[in-house]
């Protein structure tokens, strides 16, 4: 109230440095108060907000779940359950086991992703161990064109490649085919996609990223089919 | 109305239609054009951004005003930011407690209010400068103002690229979208189109206004 | 007697604005009625509906003083008879009608009318149809229907902000296959199958979906060029350019690209070089630009249509050598008569054009020095460079 608020015309005057340093502090700390109340406030209704959004996502391509458990599929091969809040170690991958209401495997949901027309496609896929087929997909992300690059979950022609033959080769190392986009009209195998005409670098980003994360994933999950067949 | 109105309630009217009407910070200020052209793809994006960037703009316009005496002006706009980018922070939160799918949808425009040049200059130039009440007033005008420019825009956008206003079918099902009007040009068409319409309106405005002063030197 | 006071110039060519655009018109009728021979009523409502809208919209936009010219100039039905002539035959009305307002109001009315305009106005119209409606944009019906003079084809008739009808299921019931519903860009591009020669010349081979026949637009421009209303460097550039471009890829191998006469007969790039190209208010007016101008055209053209996701690209290779202009013109301008090009190239900084002086931008400014004039008798002496 001394110096800037009274209208004579004094010289204008430095702060200290004191001064300066002990109000921000003030402030600093009132708004750290202030961020930490919101957190704490928010945190059950995000992660609740979280859980509801992937489980929603999984029940999508696999219907038959009824209920979900996250592994990650580590590099070495071994798999871990993941506990609330746990980030993946390098090289993990993330996928998630659908139960049935009996507790039994009905289909694993793992992410993919490829370069499409504007940007990166991500997707969520899901794989049958019983027919070893990936029965759908849904779209986790993706920036394309609306009206052509968003045909992938509208077209039916494109929807009737799946399921979509995913085998692993005898050995379990890698696919016994490998999962390929064709042309508009000439799939010929089931374990092909068909593109849609007119979108055909969007089809493509969709094979690609069923591939690529298949061709990792599924041969670490193999030989732990036996311990995720049961709810734990 | 305007008869029985007190002195002090039409001038607290008049700072909020300030921001509303006369300095519209969409349309006449021109500012916070990120997030304007950026998520007003639809009209619930668009005046759920209004509502983030209202709340985060009358915090910060209630909080800069109580500590206006105590801020040192040579650290005042560090000071300013740090307020801004706290209740930033809150709504970021708050959004994500709310639905995920509106943060997914809105991305890093949330975060990006921080540098939404129309919050900082209204600390610096209004809340820095008036008491509280009225630097809330001014803020939940200018909110207002912002927010009504987001969703003439979303408005435009959503029915002309989908057919839909907030999600209802305006059209039917044979509705042919206007792909270009979600896509980011059309963010441009749109606000452009708008910025006609209001400078044409203010000129007619104007020329009314000059009119009836002639009128009245006449009579 | 009457003195009339005028300022110079006092000689003027009978030769105005009306006279070039009316005669452009002429010259694009035959165009239009062989467009109306291959598809019928439809056609002929789409050219009516969209050059109706582009004179509706230029009326609008001269009589609330925001552009000059009117639509007495005839550039407005040049405008719209080029949109028309660009977009498929059986493009929806109402789209087609969007698309002739935007052309105006976005190419040519923001910018002030005509003469002001740095686009040409019916490409900005059908770029706004392409990025608004791209799957209506790239359905095109086959030409010489049995019927096409009596009936519509369905996607013409589309109700106002509805999507048309499917051209497919139409071409089915009619015992066509889908492929005749594909330019000839699109098959090669999509298909791989590549249309003959002596089919794209012509146009009049039974069902394809291409526009007018090129060899009549070619004679239109052979017409415009001879009467001047056109300049031939243009046209010439671009094709040369883009003949050549396809050439060398077509040498390079010959199993990936198509032979360099089926790049420059098929699509739109024959009407874009004669007709959208040589737009004179957004085209380059010293000889050399128009060379590199047109050359641009080409080369961009071809590599659009090669190496991105689109089938045509003269549309936006023309938009995009427009933009480039400006600067084209300021690179080429030509030696003042008395200089020899030696001291020109000395003398690089004093060439005819003036630079961008922020006296020139505002005058208004106070303390804004008026720019010399290099060629009043007293300029100033540049120091000499050594």
């Amino acid at each position: 109230m001394s110096c800037g608020m009274n209208n004579t015309q004094t010289l204008p005057q430095m702060t200290p440095a004191v001064a300066m340093i002990r109000t921000l502090g003030l402030i600093a700390a009132l708004c750290g108060v202030i961020i930490v109340a919101a957190y704490q406030g928010t945190y059950d209704a995000v992660q609740e907000n979280k859980r509801i959004a992937v489980e929603r996502a999984v029940f999508k391509v696999v219907p038959a779940a009824k209920s979900i458990v996250e592994y990650f599929a580590l590099a070495d091969g071994k798999l871990e359950k993941v506990g609330a809040g746990e980030t993946a170690q390098s090289g993990a991958i993330k996928f998630y086991a659908g139960y049935d209401k009996d507790g039994r495997l009905v289909g694993i949901a793992a992410e993919g992703a490829a370069k499409g027309y504007a940007d990166t496609v991500r997707i969520l896929f899901a794989w049958e161990p019983a027919t070893q087929q990936v029965p759908g997909f849904g779209v986790v992300s993706s920036r394309e064109t609306p009206g052509i690059g968003d045909k992938i979950v509208l077209d039916k022609n494109f929807l009737a490649n799946f399921p979509l033959e995913a085998r692993l080769r005898a050995d379990g190392q890698a696919l016994a085919h490998e999962i390929q986009t064709v042309k508009h009209g000439s799939k010929a195998n089931p374990w092909e996609i068909d593109a849609i005409a007119g979108a055909t670098i969007t089809s493509r980003a969709v094979g690609k990223a069923i591939n690529d994360a298949a061709q990792i994933l599924l041969p670490r999950i193999r030989p732990h089919l036996d311990t995720l067949k049961e709810k734990p | 109305m305007s008869i029985v109105m007190s002195a002090t309630t039409t001038d607290r009217w008049d700072e909020f239609m300030e921001g509303v009407w006369r300095q519209n910070p969409l349309f006449v200020m021109v500012l916070g054009l990120c997030p304007a052209l950026a998520v007003t793809v639809s009209a619930i994006n668009a005046l759920s951004m209004g509502l983030a960037t209202a709340f985060v703009l009358t915090c910060s316009a209630l909080l800069v005003s109580l500590l206006r005496r105590m801020i040192p002006k040579e650290v005042r706009i560090a000071t300013y930011i740090v307020i801004i980018a706290t209740f930033v922070t809150v709504v970021d939160y708050l959004i994500q407690a709310i639905s995920l799918a509106l943060y997914d949808a809105l991305g890093a425009f949330i975060q990006l209010i921080v540098v939404n040049c129309m919050i900082l200059g209204r600390a610096e130039a209004h809340a820095s400068k008036n008491p509280p009440g009225i630097a809330v007033i001014n803020a939940l005008g200018m909110s207002a103002g912002f927010a009504i420019g987001l969703f003439a825009l979303g408005a435009v956008r959503e029915i002309l690229g989908a057919g839909t206003l907030f999600g209802i079918s305006l059209f039917g099902s044979g509705f042919q979208p206007w792909v270009v009007m979600v896509l980011p040009p059309g963010g441009f068409f749109v606000l452009g189109m708008w910025l006609l319409v209001f400078a044409a309106w203010g000129r007619w405005r104007q020329r009314r206004q000059a009119r009836q002063a002639e009128a009245t030197r006449h009579a | 007697m009457a003195i009339e006071i005028r300022s110079a110039p006092h000689i003027k060519t009978p030769v105005s604005v009306e006279t070039i655009m009316r005669h452009v018109v002429w010259s694009l009728l035959p165009i239009c009625a062989f467009f109306v021979y291959q598809y019928g009523l439809s056609a002929l409502a789409s050219i009516l509906v969209v050059t109706g809208s582009c004179l509706a919209a230029e009326r609008l936009f001269a009589a609330t003083g925001t552009q000059s010219g009117d639509i007495r100039d005839w550039s407005a039905v040049i405008t719209g008879l080029l949109l028309a002539l660009s977009l498929p035959p059986a493009f929806p009305l109402w789209m087609g009608a969007v698309a002739g307002f935007v052309a105006i109001a976005l190419g040519k009315a923001l910018f002030g009318g005509i003469g002001f305009n740095v686009f040409n106005p019916a490409l900005v119209g059908r770029a706004f149809a392409q990025a608004a409606f791209p799957q209506a944009i790239a359905s095109y019906s086959p030409s010489f229907l049995p019927g096409r003079f009596t009936e519509f084809v369905p996607t013409s008739l589309a109700w106002p902000l509805m999507q048309p009808a499917d051209l497919m299921l139409w071409l089915k019931d009619k015992q066509l296959d889908a492929l005749a519903a594909a330019t000839p860009l699109a098959k090669w591009k999509f298909e791989g199958v590549l249309a003959g020669a002596e089919e794209l010349v012509t146009s009049l081979s039974g069902h394809m979906a291409v526009g007018p026949s090129p060899a009549l637009i070619l004679v239109c421009g052979i017409y415009l060029a001879f009467r001047r209303f056109l300049d031939w460097r243009i046209p010439a550039a671009i094709l040369g350019s883009a003949g050549l471009t396809a050439w060398l890829l077509f040498a390079l191998s010959p199993d990936r690209f198509p032979n360099p006469f089926f790049m420059l007969f098929s699509g739109g790039l024959i009407l874009g070089a004669v007709y959208m190209a040589t737009d004179m208010a957004t085209s380059p007016v010293t000889p050399k630009g128009m060379w590199l101008y047109g050359g641009l055209i080409g080369l961009l053209t071809v590599i659009i249509r090669y190496y991105s996701g689109l089938p045509e690209g003269v549309m936006y290779a023309i938009l995009l050598a427009n933009a480039a202009t400006p600067l084209i013109e300021k690179v080429t301008q030509p030696t003042p008569f008395g200089k020899s090009a030696l001291a020109r190239l000395g003398q690089a900084k004093r060439g005819a054009s003036y630079p961008l002086h922020p006296g020139y931008i505002s005058r208004e400014d106070a303390g804004a020095v008026t720019p010399k004039k290099r060629f009043l008798p007293n300029k100033p002496k540049h120091p000499p460079k050594e």
